[in-house]
């Protein structure tokens, strides 16, 4: 059987890194193909020059025999490639129905649209109402906004980048049966994810990238998560050694019953949340983004301050609930929001002058009112040799990473200024499993030597993986705490959808 | 006391605020600001006054003013899209250019006097007693004020090329990726607002004071700006924001005229007070400004980020 797609010696480079080295890549129609690779492997940009978006410098692409020469995803679309972006490119004042008349090429008026909508969300048991603004649905659902616009175009191929990274495990097993519908109908479907694990469940077929170049391609259910992880980062991998739960030190971290009404208009209060974090303790929140995880991370660093200071937050026996956020770093409190570029980094400002903004109050960094030139250099490049960040130097403006290499960078920042008490969003979201492994490992390290971390994580495995105890916000409610040893992924999961754990 | 001419004198002070409203309401929601919505006014003002007395042609006249702003909101589109220039800076530049072109044009008009655009009687309506004088006895720029805004609330909530606009003003990196062309729909966004806002001139010049007066938009413009905030990016809104604003602008001149004993200069503040009163009020409630707000408004474009 000819290939759907066939790609040969594609080549392209950025000014200062070559993305793509000579890749060739053959997707057979009906097939699920894997592309996988570390953070900056070339993922990202591969598909990209497949669905238009981006013009080889080199190298041929061939569609069903014939040489391809795209001009812009319009005319990709038109040929029956769809995408769904890793970041929805939605419209949150829009609503369903106008986002996907948005992205369609043909004049269908937005009547015959929305009866098609129905039609396509019934076919393929993807529940979504045309009428609701994407501002008030669920990451799930903008979801399937994306994959129910490309499957209006009836695809030929699809292409899906970390589609799973944000749904919960239940959401995800209706994806998995979704794609091979989709598959058994005769589409091409090509599946970027850092989750190993489902790779093999679900994939038929994978490319693997390092540096921009295929190293191998295999047949994911005849390998483990682990194999196929050390083939992505060339070198054996070290397992995370889970260590004992402490014995029940004094508690660093007391949430009392914090309630909090959001200022975002489409945001979620928060619920009479209360939680203990101890010394040497590792907790994680699990949850699907949107049900008041932001809010509670806004609560905890100080961003929204409650105007009636009383016991909600307690750090370290020192109520903080009425302490702006400059304050309750200086008592030792690290904090990680999840947004990379903007909130926890100033992308137009190069890594050295991202590394002070935090650790200004390292003495050394700042002395009389005057910054210490040599000391913040120094420590940008341990930062960056430390924590592997991949970049051309500490002058380098922070925006121009990759979101898992900037986070590996904010991480490092925090976790080497040796905070008392660490409070992350997403520690390793869009990390690559390499990465994503040392940077577990350094937290672990860090409760080791006493301090108590926080992780508000849609990331199952990550939790299970590294937390001593979970609990789950829905809602703006949490739930009970329980114990790692005896909980259960599926209760968990279950709870993360509003069901009660049973 | 009778009531009908403060009525036409109100729709009169509110048809220049409504038609430069109108404009400005698209270039926003391409996700364009642009603050020199006065400096736009002053060029079609005497751009229109000027062809009018030359030519006699009140059409000519009135074509002269819209293309006029169109013209100069194109050097203001050409800076900020295409040379990404800050937005908030070329638009207080252009104001600063249209107050000090057109005093320079129109150093030679100064004093001329200019018969009004004729009124267009529709036969039969406008004989009506008292609602025909009010509806059916206008100059072309009235009704032209009434079916822009309306065409444009349509056009907005209707056609696809209203939605692509507002995606384009929503995430312009968005509407991007899904290969929509930025440039082109702000440029043409942006020709708009400059259209409508020389139109908004045209009458000033051609029918409010059928004079030309150096800066006499008198902060118009600024008050067309307002408006679109004020209406919270919705056409109706605007709209009746604009003859709230006439209305009150014309009432204190009657107040005054009334006897009512208030300092003048207080009643003059009174539509400006009113302004920023419903501007703080609107501000509080974010979900409304969140709804119709374009998100990406004032921030440049560029393709490789």
């Amino acid at each position: 059987m000819a290939p759907l797609l066939k790609l040969s010696g594609v080549t392209k480079s950025f000014p200062g890194i070559l993305a793509n080295d000579n890749v060739d890549l053959n997707v057979m129609p009906g097939e699920i193909h894997a592309l996988l690779g570390e953070n900056g492997a070339g993922k990202s940009t591969l598909v990209k020059i497949i669905y238009g978006l981006l013009k080889p410098d080199s190298g041929l692409l061939e569609w069903q025999g014939t040489p391809l020469k795209l001009l812009g995803p319009s005319e990709a679309r038109a040929l029956g490639i769809g995408m769904v972006f890793q970041h929805f490119s939605l419209f949150d004042a829009l609503t369903v129905c106008e986002n996907i008349a948005i992205a369609s090429d043909s004049n269908l008026s937005l009547k015959t649209l929305h009866s098609k909508i129905m039609e396509v969300s019934e076919d393929y048991g993807l529940p979504l109402d045309p009428d609701r603004y994407v501002h008030s649905l669920s990451v799930g659902e903008k979801q399937r906004i994306e994959i129910i616009r490309c499957l209006l175009q009836s695809p030929k191929l699809l292409i899906l980048d970390e589609p799973t990274s944000v749904l919960t495990p239940q959401e995800a097993k209706n994806l998995f049966v979704t794609l091979e519908t989709l598959a058994a109908s005769g589409c091409a479907i090509l599946y970027i994810s850092h989750k190993l694990e489902e790779v093999k469940r679900l994939c038929m077929k994978a490319t693997i990238l390092r540096n921009g170049a295929v190293v191998a391609t295999c047949d994911p259910r005849l390998e483990t998560a682990r194999t196929m992880a050390e083939r992505m980062i060339g070198s054996k991998l070290n397992n995370i050694q889970r260590r004992k739960s402490p014995e029940s030190g004094r508690p660093r971290v007391r949430i009392n019953k914090l309630s909090l009404k959001s200022s975002d208009p489409f945001g979620i209060d928060l619920k009479s949340i209360s939680l203990n974090v101890s010394r040497g303790e590792v907790v994680g929140i699990a949850g699907v983004a949107g049900n008041g995880q932001n809010e509670l991370m806004a609560a905890l660093s100080g961003e929204v301050i409650q105007s009636y200071p009383n016991d909600t937050i307690v750090f370290d026996d020192i109520c903080v609930a009425g302490m702006r956020v400059s304050e309750r770093r200086a008592m030792g409190s690290c904090f990680v929001p999840e947004e990379r570029y903007g909130h926890a980094a100033i992308k137009e400002m190069s890594l050295k002058d991202n590394a002070l903004l935090t650790s200004s109050k390292n003495i050394n960094l700042v002395k009389k009112g005057l910054l210490q030139f040599d000391a913040i250099n120094d420590l940008t490049e341990k930062i960056i040799f430390d924590f592997d960040v991949r970049t051309t130097g500490s002058k380098m403006e922070s925006g121009s990473l990759s979101g898992g290499n900037l986070q590996k960078f904010i991480l490092g920042r925090e976790i080497l200024q040796e905070p008392g008490i660490l409070i992350i969003s997403q520690p390793t979201w869009g990390v690559d499993a390499g990465a994503a492994l040392v940077l577990r490992k350094s937290l672990l390290e860090l409760a080791a030597r006493g301090c108590a971390v926080l992780i508000i994580s849609q990331d199952l495995d990550e939790i299970f993986e590294i937390c001593d105890r979970i609990a789950v916000l829905y809602q703006g409610n949490l739930s009970a705490l329980m114990d790692t040893e005896t909980a259960s992924m599926d209760q968990v999961g279950l709870l993360m959808g509003g069901g009660n754990g049973e | 006391m009778d009531l009908l001419p403060v009525i036409l004198t109100i729709i009169t002070a509110s048809t220049p605020l409504l038609l430069a409203a109108t404009g400005e309401l698209i270039t926003e929601k391409s996700g364009v600001l642009n603050l020199g919505v006065e400096g736009m006014m002053l060029i079609g003002a005497i751009a229109a006054f000027a062809t009018a007395v030359s030519t006699g042609s009140a059409l000519l006249a009135i074509l002269a003013g819209a293309f006029s702003g169109a013209l100069v909101a194109s050097i203001f589109a050409v800076l900020t899209l295409i040379f990404l220039a800050n937005q908030v800076a070329t638009g207080l530049a252009l104001t600063i250019f249209g107050v000090g072109l057109s005093a320079l044009i129109g150093s030679n008009f100064v004093g001329v006097a200019l018969e009004p655009l004729p009124k267009l009687n529709v036969d039969g309506l406008s004989t009506i007693p008292i609602l025909g004088k009010i509806l059916f006895n206008h100059d072309v720029l009235v009704y032209l004020s009434f079916g822009m805004i309306f065409l444009v609330g349509w056009f907005l909530s209707k056609t696809r090329a209203g939605l692509i606009l507002r995606a384009v003003g929503e995430s312009h990196d968005s509407a991007h990726a899904l290969g929509y062309s930025i440039i082109t729909v702000r440029y043409l966004a942006v020709i708009f607002g400059g259209f409508m806002s020389g139109l908004g001139g045209s009458y000033l010049s051609l029918v409010y004071t059928p004079l030309w007066a150096e800066n006499m938009t008198a902060g118009r413009g600024w008050i067309a700006l307002a408006l679109v905030v004020f209406g919270t990016w919705r056409a109706g809104r605007v709209a009746f924001g604009a003859y709230l604003f006439g209305t009150i602008t014309i009432l204190q001149l009657h107040v005054q005229g009334w006897g009512i004993n208030i300092a003048s200069q207080f009643m003059t503040m009174l539509p400006y007070i009113a302004t920023i009163v419903v501007l703080v009020l609107i501000s509080r409630d974010k979900g409304r400004i969140r709804m119709n707000a374009p998100q990406c408004i004032g921030k440049p474009f560029h393709p490789s980020k």
